[in-house]
């Protein structure tokens, strides 16, 4: 049987069908796109068998599109497991990665870099936004976690924080218009860019976040009975709540710093898990790692391919799936609590 | 073992006092039964033995004064169970009942083979292990209660705190959850201490009332020591009358007050 009663994938099928997507969206984008590779060489290349492709043919993909979906990997993973982290947290399906002043606090970092720095401004982007984004969390944190608080306090304060840093970034944009177009380019997301380094930079901090995210999915299923009832069963809710916080945080910050700013993957990707697996964290954690890997690289092999030669930015194609699965998770959550 | 003492336990909530240095105690294997109208702090004397309120005065435990204990080390000992417990609604019986598993687990560790059991375990007593697979969004009244119970259970708690446990259930459910709590006390010698708003079940259930109003305790004794017409007629202001069923337990009554003199004349306009 593949279904259990309540009409869930079982374990063992939802990783299999979990790693079978990203396995699939990894050979599509390694296949797709200006240059023509032969299917069957570049396989034989990805797992270092002798093929028949040549110098350029390898170049185009282990040194242009093999470093995109690596990247691209990396942040829809991370992006999921911390939008799936803070939904536990919050006890809210509804919130993204970027919420809690993250993304505004990238985005205005990323401002600063490209409006003040000059020439040395693209270079200092990611720094920027990774600082950016962590330092609107921590903010909003300490603006909303005062002693016992539930749950919305730090939410609300999230959103008077974010709107806070939008439009502190908003009037610095409005002061220098000749930098609109950069600005809004990296507000809108890609992975265009992407190399083998910056892969390598962001990955001592995913692997970091992620794992602690991933090892808090027991303590983030007790917090689904609510404070006082974890409280009850041994927990320290304002402990986890932090610990897991900050690793979503530095999930999110890490993937905002090479890819800017790519809405609804936090969102769709967990939710989707959840139909599938069940509401249980032990698993929506990891299988939204994989799901949210592969959802992104196909997301970019879109972004790269539907308009080519040009791309289009990879925020809009993710809000063009995702803007439509959210109004349908708004809907159908909508018709279970009536 | 598992008796409990309570001593001059004072809480303060907003700066308001709830409880004013409120001493009680329980038998081991015993049931307390707390009553008193709305307000007079009966839940909030269950949060604060559960750990859950900052507090001043003593909760022992055989002995052991629970003020030391935080966490995990106090969830091991004691299960709590809300009013209106909070049930995620697609989370399966099974998987909740594990939650209570909770206490024994290091800040790591996941659920091993004995946790397993001792969650079936519970599920089978309180009769829910048939629907281990359901939602709990798809239970009733009656198999919610025991759901949560289950999970208590699965605690494998000495004592076992119960808000209002049949506050959501007809009768004939009260009954059986009732029968459910009683039959674990005597079965596996834990310490029940519940509020209830039914006096009569509280009577006949619980070997002792302590009857709480403004935050003091009014009364405390066996049932029929606590449960007379004119007490509760001064802390609850209700009309009652006072029975006691075959085995002897108090039986009490509404008294509706008797009816108004007729009206002598009709209403001015009147034809």
């Amino acid at each position: 049987m593949i279904r259990t009663r309540g009409g869930r994938l079982r374990p063992a099928w939802a990783y299999g069908v979990a790693v079978a997507f990203l396995a699939a969206a990894t050979l599509v984008s390694a296949l797709v796109g200006a240059a023509d590779l032969n299917p069957l060489d570049t396989v034989a290349a990805l797992v270092h068998l002798p093929s028949g492709l040549d110098q350029l043919d390898r170049a185009v993909l282990f040194q242009i599109r093999l470093p995109r979906i690596v990247v691209g990997m990396m942040v829809g993973g991370l992006l999921s497991v911390a939008g799936a982290g803070y939904q536990g947290v919050f006890r809210n399906p509804l919130v993204d990665s970027g919420m809690l002043g993250a993304s505004s606090g990238a985005g205005l970092g990323a401002t600063l870099a490209i409006v003040y720095l000059g020439s040395a401004g693209p270079a200092a982007v990611p720094v920027a936004a990774f600082a950016g984004s962590l330092a609107g969390v921590a903010i909003a944190y300490l603006s909303g976690a005062v002693g016992g608080s539930g749950t919305a306090t730090l939410l609300l304060a999230g959103v008077a924080v974010g709107l806070f840093l939008t439009a502190v970034q908003t009037y610095i944009l409005q002061r220098s218009a000749q930098d609109l177009q950069q600005v809004y380019s990296w507000l809108l997301g890609s992975l265009s860019g992407a190399t083998w380094q910056q892969a390598a930079e962001i990955l001592p901090y995913a692997a970091v976040s992620v794992t602690v995210v991933l090892l808090h999915g027991r303590h983030l299923d007790v917090l689904s009975v609510g404070d006082e009832e974890a409280r009850a069963l041994g927990l320290h809710p304002g402990r986890v709540r932090l610990v897991v916080v900050a690793a979503c945080a530095l999930a999110a910050a890490s993937a905002v710093a090479v890819s800017g700013l790519i809405g609804f993957v936090g969102i769709v990707v967990p939710h989707v898990v959840r139909r599938l697996a069940g509401p249980s964290y032990r698993l929506v954690l990891p299988l939204s790692l994989l799901a949210g890997a592969g959802f992104l690289v196909l997301a970019d092999t879109l972004a790269r391919t539907v308009v080519s030669p040009a791309e289009l930015p990879i925020g809009v194609v993710t809000a063009l799936i995702g803007s439509p699965v959210f109004i349908w998770i708004l809907r159908s959550t909508a018709a279970v609590r009536t | 073992m598992n008796a409990i003492t309570i001593d001059g336990l004072t809480v303060d909530l907003d700066r308001v006092r709830i409880l004013h240095a409120v001493s009680c105690a329980v038998s081991p294997g015993g049931w307390l039964a707390l009553i008193g109208p709305n307000g007079a702090g009966k839940t909030t004397l269950l949060r604060a033995v559960a750990g859950l309120l900052p507090y001043r005065g003593a909760i022992v435990l055989d002995g052991a004064d629970l003020g030391a204990l935080r966490g995990r080390g106090r969830a091991r000992l004691i299960a709590y169970v809300p009013q209106i417990p909070v049930l995620p609604p697609d989370l399966t019986v099974q998987e909740y009942v594990l939650l209570g598993r909770t206490p024994h687990l290091g800040y790591l560790g996941s659920p091993g083979r004995t946790d397993q059991q001792r969650a079936a375990e519970a599920s089978q007593r309180l009769d829910v292990a048939r629907f281990a697979g359901r939602r709990l969004a798809s239970l009733s009244g009656g198999e919610r209660q025991r759901v949560v119970l289950a999970r208590a259970l699965a605690q494998d708690p000495r004592v076992l705190l119960l808000d209002e446990p049949t506050s959501q259930l007809d009768i004939g459910h009260q009954q059986q959850v009732l029968e459910l709590v009683d039959d674990l006390r005597r079965s596996r010698g834990v310490t029940v201490v519940s509020t209830l708003h039914d006096l009569t079940q509280a009577s006949q259930y619980a070997g002792h009332l302590v009857l709480l109003s403004d935050g003091r305790v009014q009364a405390a004794g066996p049932p029929p020591a606590v449960l007379t017409q004119d007490l509760i007629a001064r802390v609850y202001a209700a009309r009652v009358t006072v029975t006691a069923d075959p085995a002897g337990h108090p039986v009490v009554t509404p008294q509706r007050p008797p009816p108004a003199p007729p009206a002598t004349s009709a209403p001015p306009g009147a034809s």
